[in-house]
């Protein structure tokens, strides 16, 4: 209201002020609000040259989604990786590494830095040119535009500048934001298809002004001048506000106006449009968030680990410089076969602080076994091949568009055993828009014999139940014939009736097709039901060439359905004009068909407030009706008395449809007489042509008045079709315990539909509806008002929660997306978190990209758990990029999604082998090995510290260098390897059927901090031991019969076998897995170190040193080397052993025990117990498939449970009649 | 199963053949290997296995331990420390100037023999607080000049004893500058007990580390450290060097000394005619004598047999521990009531 009028009195103001001044002079013009902050933005329509200066210079047409640039990739790459504590950590090491007291050389040092991250450079580089040569093809397309004299060139995206007329040509994308002008309709509509934008199929009208129609040829444009002025560049897909100066008038513009970038001309030959925003300024663009790079969160907690280790390592480290210092100060004089009188600089006893100091270096570096580089390179290969595992398998390979899954990052495998929330997209993903007429209810009587999705499911379950229960409870029947009754309804008349499958059309019933439907006892009220279909709606029909058939785009995909229904029943719908409607109309069993025409008089559109639509026609009698459908409650209210002859069967109907899944609309129609008709006419066009936002308030008004005492024909379901194996993968992600979130760009009555087809909604779910009614935003007073309101009805609904006593009730939670943004704002948003946590389903409506993104945000920020979105279109970007775990559906629609993602798959259903098999492996088998990766550095590196305390902490290692390089690269890295990508706790069957197992990754059992710590202690635990059993047995005695006594390499080599033997055997230990890899390579890592200390030992002493011959004729011949090993190996590995062992034995893991059934092959024995536990180990969820099956097997229990008592009571002798 | 009988027959087909051909293009391979299928053996731990390891465990190493023990005990080790003894009782405030100082520092040690001791009799030398495996020290020598004449002058590892007046050293270095340089001469009733110097360091070592046309040169010639060597005779058959070069693991060593051929017997009394030269009076280091008979796994030393006892008693005891468990409190393998869900349905 207020705003209005502020809109009208500008008006006026303008018009007086501009008659009298250049439209291009108005610098000097009193500020008014569209010129106010926000809305500074000057367009000089056709004069894209006023544009090439600076205060109206805007940026370029030139699009760059790059993350990097040549100047920048350098630097920027290099700070991203060095990010990493660990990278910047190997980074000082290796730069310390140059000076002369590194204890190793430094290549073995800079190397590897160097592989690993020119490695990661080399990717992120690669990625991004991808992004790069995507970005030059979309700045490549070309456009027509005006170059001068009504001549239009064609001419590349990114040169197109704002005030650039431009010519868009049918199913051409937008180059930029335009404002429509004209098009190839004479009233200046187009249809824009803005799959990319929200993710919706369906064609959007887009209407220009008055105004500008005549500029409809080429020609027109040679004198065309204007002045655009509006807000500045925001993200707000659906709102816009400016005003267009055009032959001294002022023209407000709103959002019906503008054509946004990457939406797409359909069904109109051509349109003129103006450009407005231009590359970055677009909204599109504006709504493109900056691809994040993500890590895991296993990979965060390494990071503490790595803390950790620092701090143990500086500590190590300070205590190894200070006793060194200590030493060299006041032990060191004493030591003459050090010659501490000719001191070198590192050991000289009178600066015993220097001494210390430069110490530390060393010790860092030669304690640096602590934190391993190699860590870091086995885990980029583990991820690697776990990914090629992901993109090899079957089971996620689509057949029908042959697109296999594809991990596009390796960086998250694990990530994906640890997901939380799922935040869906709906269109595409869930479901393939596409509805199916299946069944209606005319006159009384259900029409339509296929089953919905939902009762074959209940069917099937309810048999798989009954065999289960068989023997306890059949009494009058076997269980098949129960089942079979149960599968009456659903089935009959099915089978013998092949017909080929029409997209939209599900329908089957032989009384209404052919024609058979002239024999029905209603059939006016059946003719009549098929006009409706026909004729109330706002489709326009496409002719397909080939078949002869026609198809339509309609505004939902309910309307296509409806008019594909229509004319399977013999009403084709063929053409529209401006005022007309035609449909052949076939009205006997001939065949025959008459082609009428209806005058459309009126069209009172679809509104989310309204949920109706109507059409007034004149048909060729002269007869005016009005048709109506909507939503049943709405048309049941207006209904006329008369009109309630079939009220009662119809909502019946509607029951038993709502129950199946379906989507259901109400039919009804009134005839009216002239004088009410045009009465009514003369209003309704005032309320039209009048001006002021108070005029769809107006009409609304006005088409109530002429919406009553409507008389109720029939009904009509339909079934969105979901894409295959959507219910059951929801079900099974909800018995894994993830929560799904749907995020749709759709109305809230369509996502509602979808939420109770995928089982999200179910009767008896308490729905939490969140909405403003008012519409109205603008000033502060009424956005406060606004706001309070949504708080209030927050803060209700979670009292509501809160207070509800009943365990088993499930709320839902349903937003738009007006409401969310002032829901996501910073002082509600968790309440809103608070309240959307707590219901068991959330389903966000009419959102933005961005907002699905704000919505990602706030649930990874505010739970602090793993999300996961999925979605397929461009619209999905933004929320695929911010959550923790991005998947691109790769379907049909374009390839944005697939490119933001880090997973892609081609179905919705795969996710659930993604999450519950790949995850699940992943999550285990990262944590487990960087849990072993750290055991076992920690089990060598401190050895390396405790033979510093018996050198006088001179830095002098015990092994040979070459034993230090050799054991992370060679010796212990192929076993771990083999760990973090072969090992499988249970099958992936296993997996599958027993959901519950994922709650190990979501709990995060396998990478907390006691099992942490737990591994780390045994790592400190088993240095001890390998040290000082060693040191116990190999001392200062000979170790052979022949009276030698052991050296320094003779002790480094015991010990040096001891720690390979007990690593390696830890690992078999913790494994639970064993193919033949496994075994090669653990068994061959320990096979490898006597190869290699014979070979090593066989070389020239030139090249061997100490090491010549050591195994061969020191150790080997000597008992005390073998049993030394045994028994050390043994003793480290023991505690370990007994842990396992009793904690399985008294407290077993759910992996544990399934382990032992699958060994036990008790699962084929007992049978009936494992289908038991398949049952139990579903989480308890509200949502799903399941939890809707049960509702339904109540049902027909109950009703079984009748006809069995009445079949009973009839002592069987007549036929069932119930 | 009749889908893929299906797809193996047809084949024929020009259109089927090329649809095929597009769709497998994308396809991925069959192979068990990628669709992590490869048979494998999954062993869990039942009760059974927990026993029957810790009992095997325990059963093989008490015997191990007590066989080790055995050994050790059968080895005879008579240790006599003479560092503070053999300085004079005059010297003994300063017994860094007495051993600097340049008189013959002769020392007599007589030792009982308390078991019969077979040949070979192995004697030893046991410094305490030597740092041998000090970093510098280690360093501080040149493994190539040691092996070739040609490689003399490659002595940059060897400060400061690296060269006398531009003359290299050989061989160089700290280790080698300060070889031991006690020396022991053994008699039994008066009768000289010989020690076979020859064959005790590593065969290796004489033959492939020390060359045969190697001589010391300029060896303790400019600061006079340790023992000295007979110029004359190749570095290959100087064994005391050979045995001091292989710098020791721990600050307590032993090293061979040489070997007494004869058998020694209880109750003997061995005289040993001792040369106190080498000083650890500096760094308060200990000096022994040991000599010692060897078993099978070497010297004597406890330790072994008593760890494999330890551990193997730890393991019988677990195996009892876990017997007792699994009879007082049994869980059957793969009972589902363990599971997760039926546990905490059930409390």
């Amino acid at each position: 209201m207020a705003r209005g009028r502020i809109r009208s009195k500008l008006k006026l103001s303008l018009i007086y002020t501009f008659g009298c001044l250049r439209p291009s002079a108005d610098e000097g013009q009193e500020p008014h609000p569209i010129q106010g902050p926000g809305f500074s933005r000057t367009v000089y329509c056709n004069q894209p040259h006023m544009h090439k200066k600076k205060p109206l210079r805007y940026r370029s047409n030139y699009v760059s989604t790059t993350r990097y640039n040549l100047i920048t990739f350098f630097p920027k790459s290099l700070y991203e990786q060095f990010h990493r504590a660990a990278n910047f950590y190997f980074l000082v090491a290796a730069i310390l590494s140059v000076f002369p007291l590194s204890p190793f050389n430094k290549w073995s040092m800079i190397a590897p830095l160097v592989f690993v991250v020119g490695l990661s450079m080399l990717k992120e580089a690669l990625e991004d040119w991808s992004r790069f040569m995507q970005d030059v093809k979309i700045n490549a397309r070309k456009a027509y535009v005006h170059k001068s004299d009504g001549e239009f060139r064609r001419r590349k995206w990114k040169k197109i500048s704002v005030g650039d007329i431009v010519k868009v040509e049918k199913d051409g994308f937008f180059p930029a934001d335009l404002l429509l002008l004209s098009s190839s309709y004479e009233d200046g509509i187009c249809y824009v298809e803005t799959m990319n934008l929200d993710g919706e199929t369906n064609l959007k009208v887009k209407r220009s002004l008055e105004a500008t129609l005549p500029l409809d040829d080429d020609e027109s444009f040679k004198n065309f001048t204007g002045t655009i002025r509006c807000e500045d560049p925001n993200p707000s897909l659906y709102t816009f506000v400016g005003n267009l100066e055009y032959e001294r008038q002022i023209f407000p513009l709103d959002p019906s106006q503008i054509l946004l970038r990457d939406s797409k001309l359909r069904n109109t030959p051509y349109v003129y449009g103006v450009v407005v925003f231009t590359g970055h300024d677009t909204k599109v663009m504006q709504n493109s968030t900056k691809s994040p790079s993500k890590r895991s969160r296993i990979e965060k907690t390494m990071d503490y680990i790595i803390y950790t280790l620092l701090v143990l390592l500086i500590l190590i480290s300070c205590i190894s410089s200070s006793g060194f210092a200590w030493e060299t100060k006041f032990h060191m004089p004493k030591w003459w076969y050090l010659r501490p009188d000719e001191p070198e600089n590192l050991t000289n006893p009178s600066n015993p602080v220097y001494a210390g100091v430069v110490h530390l270096i060393t010790a860092l570096l030669l304690y640096g076994y602590l934190i391993p580089i190699s860590l870091y390179v086995s885990i980029e290969v583990v991820k690697v091949l776990q990914a090629t595992f992901i993109n090899k398998d079957l089971q996620m390979y689509d057949s029908e568009s042959g697109v296999p899954a594809h991990a596009r990052t390796s960086n998250l495998n694990e990530e994906l055993g640890q997901v939380d929330t799922i935040l869906s997209d709906k269109t595409g993903t869930l479901t393939c828009n596409q509805m199916d007429f299946l069944k209606c209810s005319i006159a009384g009587t259900s029409y339509g014999v296929r089953s919905s999705e939902v009762e074959v499911a209940a069917a099937q379950q309810m048999a798989v139940d009954l065999d289960d229960n068989g023997e306890v409870s059949s009494r009058t029947s076997t269980p098949r014939a129960r089942t079979q009754e149960i599968e009456v309804e659903s089935s009959h008349g099915a089978a013998n009736n092949p017909r080929i499958p029409i997209k939209g059309f599900g329908f089957e019933d032989i009384r209404l097709m052919d024609g058979n439907w002239l024999r029905e006892p209603h059939k006016n009220d059946i003719l009549l039901f098929f006009r409706i279909l026909a004729i109330c709606h706002t489709a326009i029909p496409e002719l397909n060439e080939e078949t002869g058939k026609y198809t339509y785009e309609a505004e939902s995909p309910d309307e296509a359905s409806f008019l594909t229904a229509a004319s399977e029943f013999g009403f084709v719908f063929f053409k529209r004009t401006q005022s007309s409607v035609y449909v052949h109309e076939r009205l006997s069993s001939s065949g025959q068909t008459i082609e009428r025409e209806y005058k459309v008089l009126n069209l009172l559109d679809f509104t989310s407030k309204r949920k109706r639509m109507s059409v007034v026609v004149r048909d060729e009698e002269g007869q005016i009706l009005l048709l109506c459908k909507g939503a049943d409650s709405i048309i049941f209210e207006r209904l006329a008395k008369n009109g309630k002859t079939y009220l009662g069967p119809t909502t019946k109907h509607l029951n038993e449809y709502g129950e199946a899944g379906l989507r259901t609309l109400a039919l009804s129609y009134r005839t009216l007489d002239e004088d009410e008709y045009s009465a009514w006419n003369a209003e309704f066009h005032k309320a039209k042509t009048s001006i002021g936002s108070d005029r769809d308030e107006l009409l609304e008004r006005i088409s109530d008045m002429i919406e009553i005492d409507l008389i109720l024909v029939g009904a009509t379901a339909v079934e969105d079709k979901l894409q295959k194996g959507v219910p059951q993968c929801i079900d099974k992600l909800a018995q894994a315990g993830l929560k799904l979130w749907v995020l749709t760009g759709d109305k809230m009555e369509t996502a509602i539909n979808i939420g109770y087809s995928c089982s999200l909604l179910r009767q008896g779910m308490k729905q939490i509806c969140i909405t403003v009614m008012n519409s109205e935003g603008g000033s502060q007073d009424s956005k406060g008002a606004v706001k309070d309101n949504i708080l209030n009805q927050l803060t209700k609904a979670v009292q509501m929660v809160k207070l509800e006593k009943d365990p088993h009730a499930a709320f839902a939670l349903i937003i738009d997306g007006k409401t969310l943004t002032y829901a996501l704002e910073d002082d509600m948003k968790y309440q809103f978190l608070a309240l959307a946590v707590d219901c068991a389903s959330v389903i966000c409506c009419r959102v933005s990209p961005k907002q699905k993104a704000l919505v990602t945000r706030l649930v990874k920020e505010g739970t602090g758990k793993t999300t996961l979105a999925i979605g397929d279109g461009a619209n999905d970007v933004g929320m695929i990029q911010e959550a923790d775990i991005g998947v691109g559906i790769s379907g049909v629609e374009g390839m944005q999604a697939v490119m933001a993602s880090d997973f892609s798959i081609a179905q919705f259903r795969f996710l659930e082998r993604l999450l519950v098999v790949h995850g699940h492996w992943c999550y285990k088998r990262i944590a487990q090995m960087i849990c072993y990766f750290f055991y076992k550095n920690i089990a060598f590196g401190l050895t390396l510290f405790y033979f510093e305390a018996f050198t006088g902490f001179s830095g002098q290692s015990v092994y040979n260098d070459y034993y230090l390089l050799l054991f992370n690269v060679v010796l212990t890295s192929l076993p771990v390897i083999a760990l973090g990508v072969f090992e499988q706790d249970v099958s992936s069957e296993i997996c599958l059927q027993f959901p519950a197992l994922y709650q190990q990754g979501k709990k995060n059992l396998f990478f907390d901090w006691y099992r942490i710590l737990g591994w780390m202690g045994n790592g400190v635990y088993s240095s001890l031991v390998i040290f000082f059993l060693n040191i116990g047995i190999i001392y200062e005695q000979a170790f052979r019969s022949s009276g030698q006594t052991a050296d320094m390499d003779a002790v480094g080599t015991t010990m040096f076998t001891c720690i390979v033997w007990a690593v390696n055997v830890q690992i078999a230990l913790t494994m639970s897995h064993f193919t033949w890899i496994q075994h090669v390579l653990i068994w061959g890592s320990i096979g490898l170190w006597y190869l290699f200390v014979a070979l090593y030992g066989m070389m020239p002493p030139s090249l061997s040193g100490n090491i010549y011959r050591i195994l061969a004729e020191i150790l080997a011949p000597a008992p005390i080397y073998w049993v030394a090993t045994f028994l050390v190996t043994v003793t480290t590995v023991l505690p370990y052993f007994a842990h396992i062992s009793f904690q399985r034995f008294l407290n077993p893991l759910d992996h544990h025990i399934i382990q032992e059934i699958k060994y036990y092959k008790r699962d084929v024995e007992d049978r009936r117990m494992w289908t038991r536990e398949r049952t139990k180990a579903r989480e308890k969820t509200k949502i799903g498939f399941t939890a809707r099956v049960d509702a339904k097997i109540r049902h027909l229990r109950s009703k079984l449970n009748k006809k069995q008592s009445n079949m009973s009571a009839q002592d069987t002798m007549s036929p069932r009649s119930v | 199963m009749s889908s893929t009988a299906a797809s193996l027959t047809v084949g024929g087909g020009g259109s089927s053949e090329s649809s095929g051909v597009k769709k497998t293009s994308k396809r991925p391979k069959y192979s068990k290997f990628t669709q992590q299928e490869l048979p494998a053996c999954k062993p869990i731990l039942t009760p059974t296995w927990v026993i029957l390891t810790f009992l095997v465990v325990g059963v093989v190493f008490i015997p191990l331990g007590v066989i080790c023990l055995h050994a050790s005990k059968r080895v005879v080790e008579i240790v006599d420390r003479y560092d503070i003894d053999c300085v004079p009782a005059s010297s003994r405030n300063d017994k860094v100037a007495y051993i600097k100082g340049v008189e013959d520092k002769i020392c007599n040690r007589t030792i009982l023999i308390k078991r019969n001791m077979t040949h070979p009799v192995y004697v030893y030398y046991q410094l305490g607080n030597f740092y041998q495996n000090h970093r510098r020290y280690v360093k501080s020598r040149n493994d190539a000049q040691l092996r070739s004449p040609s490689d003399e002058r490659d002595v940059k590892t060897c400060a400061p004893e690296d060269n006398v007046g531009g003359e290299p050293i050989v061989p160089c270095g700290l280790v080698a500058w300060s070889l031991f340089n006690d020396t022991y001469r053994f008699s039994r009733n008066s009768q000289q007990l010989p020690v076979n110097k020859k064959g005790i360091s590593w065969k290796s070592d004489r033959e492939k580390k020390f060359g045969q046309n190697v001589f010391p040169k300029n060896f303790q010639t400019g600061d006079i450290g340790g023992g000295t060597l007979d110029p004359k005779k190749p570095l290959s058959e100087q064994e005391d060097l050979i045995v001091w070069m292989r710098t020791a693991a721990l600050p307590t060593f032993r090293k061979l000394y040489g070997k007494i051929e004869t058998d020694l017997h209880e109750g003997e009394t061995i005289t040993v005619l001792l040369q106190n030269n080498y000083n650890t009076y500096s760094f308060n280091g200990e000096k022994k004598l040991v000599l010692s008979t060897t078993s099978l796994l070497g010297g004597k030393n406890d330790f072994l047999g008593i760890a494999y006892l330890t551990v193997g008693s730890i393991c019988l005891f677990l195996a009892v521990t876990f017997s007792v468990l699994y009879l007082v409190k049994p869980r059957q393998l793969g009972d589902p009531s363990y599971l997760s869900w039926n546990r905490s349905a059930g409390g």
